[in-house]
């Protein structure tokens, strides 16, 4: 409901996906010097980041998305992340974009579930963003880039009231609801339940601003304090230290939005039809047309400003794999329930005349690179290979 | 209280400020309305569960969301009233027929501040008061039968959104006034109904939004965003009473008008019931606190007593599809 939720879902997202990403490709990169030609090294994982990251800050699209706005529908924020991931030279199979989206969503819902305050939202964002500009902190350029997004999240958000950004938080919990994907890294870790629900703590500090609950304090009629009395509960709350900072940089105090992964976690998900309510689901199909004019604009403005990463000469996709072996990711591109299939759909071209040679255009690049029959796939064997080590 | 039956709803409840309706009829057992987003669920009328949508799509392609829905009784009928992004709806009480429709004035491209109707209330014997965005508190005039609504005032004062309005639900002093108006802000407007609507006195916030309210015998009681409760003297705008009562944003407020039971539902999964009562040597207001529901891992967004004593209640949580009820222990 609120019009200026889109940027923050979009770079929390977006901050999830870079995590998953360099995750995954430290996890299979090896040392530049024995690597071969098909092969993931550390110089091609910092290209791909580098490029992801310098896609997604360019400067026209932020212009474009912080513009007041209702949110995209999920199909068509999905279609946006399917052609980030795919701004370098990275190829994702479709198995793998799934099991990737499911992540960075159930990520984000948990962030803005568990969040103290929902002005604390902006925090979980600033840390999405601290991190990003340590995956590109050698690159002055694409820095500039960040710290300009930075600014006008600052500018935008820092003035907004509390009950405005409640408004935020409760427009993207619509988004989210009902989505009870099991996350292993969460399962292990406790903080989601195995029928999918998130575990909310009730002990730990109070949101800055708010009391320890506990204390009734009566008033006579002048104003002045006569009574007090104390009720205990089953919660076991303590005073929050000190508040996060909200300017450019700063000590974020929360941990929302912080970097999870490590090399040695491996991230996987759980399909289960879990949501019993399929009906809530089943209605987002129901839409005639998912992509509005406005998404057309911004998705043009996206793909419009890019150089099309090319895979030139020799060179071939490189492909990464979400799960740990491809017979897994096949695996599970056949067995995910129908209700979870995001379903990435070709745009339609609008009916005026202009935007329609300009989006054809467009619109050939926007499908998810399905495995080129006649390329190798870089990895493959070796993926199985690493695997056993 | 003891936690009873669980009732199952065909969809979750949305993070709504007080999203939960009940109707209590006497001598039949209580209807329930719950949000989902486009949707409201309604339970427990004769009949099959059924579902409202939101009306007005304009030139937007998705459905609007809803806000807000709440069964106004009047002396001469019941109606239920939704609110959205678009406007207000208001049908026959079990839902079947729709009595009158209200578009907001809605911009073609999306502004900063967003737009839609929220906090619904009966008062005055034949009006039905919504709130908006804007701030404007509209107030519709009821005809004892049919279709013929009318929008009889539109009330200026609040400069923020509009989160909940509750009439009085017992006996108001003289000077008390019977209708409050809560806003994001935290501002508290108090209000006599009539004709011509009056205001009375005015509550400034202090920096933490109101989510919901309630008036009895001349108390406000507030629910915020930062946990506290607090109440008011109606007639002299002081504050009487203080509670630290959750840890997380309260999104739900609701009394038993018999008894002057308080229920309160927050974010941090936990609902208190509360007993408010007048010292009479003193004139003091007090609460007293009576018991605490864990509602494990949710999040609550609605809680309603079922009965005018308050021997009732039942809570809704984002996420959750179903309705919880409790009951005497």
């Amino acid at each position: 409901m609120s019009a200026r939720t889109l940027p923050l879902l979009f770079l929390n997202l977006g901050g999830e996906m870079l995590y998953i990403l360099d995750q995954r490709l430290r996890a299979q990169s090896i040392p530049g010097e024995k690597a071969r030609k098909d092969e993931w090294t550390d110089v091609d994982r910092k290209r791909v980041m580098n490029d992801i990251i310098s896609t997604m800050f360019n400067k026209k699209f932020m212009e474009e998305l912080f513009k007041p706005q209702d949110l995209y529908s999920k199909k068509a924020l999905r279609a946006v992340y399917d052609r980030l991931a795919h701004a370098s030279i990275m190829r994702l199979n479709q198995a793998s974009m799934d099991k990737l989206y499911d992540l960075m969503t159930m990520a984000f819902k948990y962030q803005v579930l568990l969040c103290p305050r929902p002005r604390d939202i902006l925090l979980v964002t600033f840390n999405h963003l601290d991190a990003i500009k340590d995956f590109i902190s050698d690159s002055p350029g694409i820095l500039n880039q960040v710290d300009e997004t930075f600014r006008l999240l600052i500018e935008t958000y820092n003035c907004l009231s509390d009950g405005e950004f409640q408004l935020i938080r409760q427009t993207l919990l619509t988004f989210f609801q009902d989505m009870h994907i099991r996350v292993s890294i969460f399962l292990k870790d406790k903080v989601q339940n195995s029928n999918g629900r998130f575990v909310l703590p009730i002990s730990g500090p109070v949101p800055w601003g708010t009391e320890v609950p506990g204390l009734i304090r009566i008033f006579n009629h002048k104003g002045v304090e006569v009574k007090r009395a104390e009720f205990t509960t089953a919660g076991n709350y303590v005073t929050p230290q000190r508040e996060g900072s909200f300017e450019l940089y700063g000590d974020r105090v929360l941990k929302l939005g912080t970097n999870m992964y490590s090399v040695t976690r491996p991230v996987e998900t759980h399909m289960s039809g879990s949501s019993k309510n399929l009906a809530s689901q089943a209605k987002e199909n129901i839409v005639p047309n998912p992509f509005a004019k406005e998404e057309l604009n911004f998705l043009a403005r996206l793909l419009g400003g890019l150089d099309i990463q090319k895979p030139a000469g020799g060179e071939t996709g490189f492909r990464l794999n979400l799960f740990t072996t491809d017979e897994e990711e096949e695996h599970a591109a056949q067995t995910r329930p129908e209700e979870l299939s995001y379903k990435v759909i070709s745009i339609e071209a609008t009916q005026e005349p202009g935007r329609r040679a300009e989006l054809s255009r467009i619109l050939g690049e926007l499908e998810v690179a399905e495995p080129r029959p006649g390329s190798a796939e870089k990895g493959e064997d070796l993926l199985a290979l690493m695997d056993g080590l | 209280y003891r936690r009873e039956r669980s009732l199952a709803l065909r969809s979750s409840s949305s993070a709504l400020y007080n999203n939960l309706a009940v109707l209590c009829p006497p001598a039949r057992p209580p209807a329930f309305g719950a949000v989902h987003g486009t949707t409201l669920s309604l339970l427990g009328n004769e009949g099959p569960p059924r579902q409202l949508q939101a009306r007005g799509g304009g030139s937007a392609l998705s459905t609007p969301l809803l806000t807000q829905a709440a069964w106004c009784e009047l002396p001469s009928r019941v109606l239920l009233v939704l609110t959205s992004q678009r406007g207000v709806q208001m049908y026959e009480s079990d839902g079947s027929t729709m009595v009158f429709w209200h578009a907001l004035d809605v911009p073609e491209h999306p502004a900063a501040h967003s737009v839609f109707a929220r906090g619904i209330a009966a008062a005055g014997g034949h009006f039905v008061c919504v709130g908006t965005s804007c701030g404007a508190v509209l107030v519709f005039d009821i005809p004892p039968k049919g279709t013929n609504v009318t929008l009889s005032e539109v009330l200026e004062q609040h400069r923020d959104p509009i989160t909940d309005i509750a009439a009085e639900q017992g006996q108001a002093p003289d000077g008390a006034g019977d209708l409050v108006t809560a806003d994001d802000s935290g501002t508290l407007c108090l209000w006599s109904t009539g004709e011509e609507f009056t205001l009375l006195g005015k509550i400034p916030g202090s920096g933490s939004t109101c989510s919901s309210v309630r008036l009895w015998n001349g108390v406000v009681a507030a629910g915020y965003g930062n946990g506290q409760i607090r109440l008011w003297e109606a007639g002299s705008g002081r504050i009487r009473a203080q509670v630290s009562a959750h840890a997380r944003w309260i999104y739900a407020l609701d009394l038993a008008p018999l008894t002057g039971k308080l229920l309160s539902g927050a974010e941090d999964s936990f609902v208190h019931v509360w007993k408010l009562s007048r010292n009479p040597d003193t004139d003091d207001i007090e609460i007293q606190h009576c018991h605490a529901e864990c509602v494990t891992d949710t999040q609550v967004c609605g809680a309603r007593f079922c009965d005018p004593a308050g021997d009732t209640f039942a809570v809704t949580g984002y996420d959750l599809s179903e309705i919880l009820c409790y009951g005497p222990a």
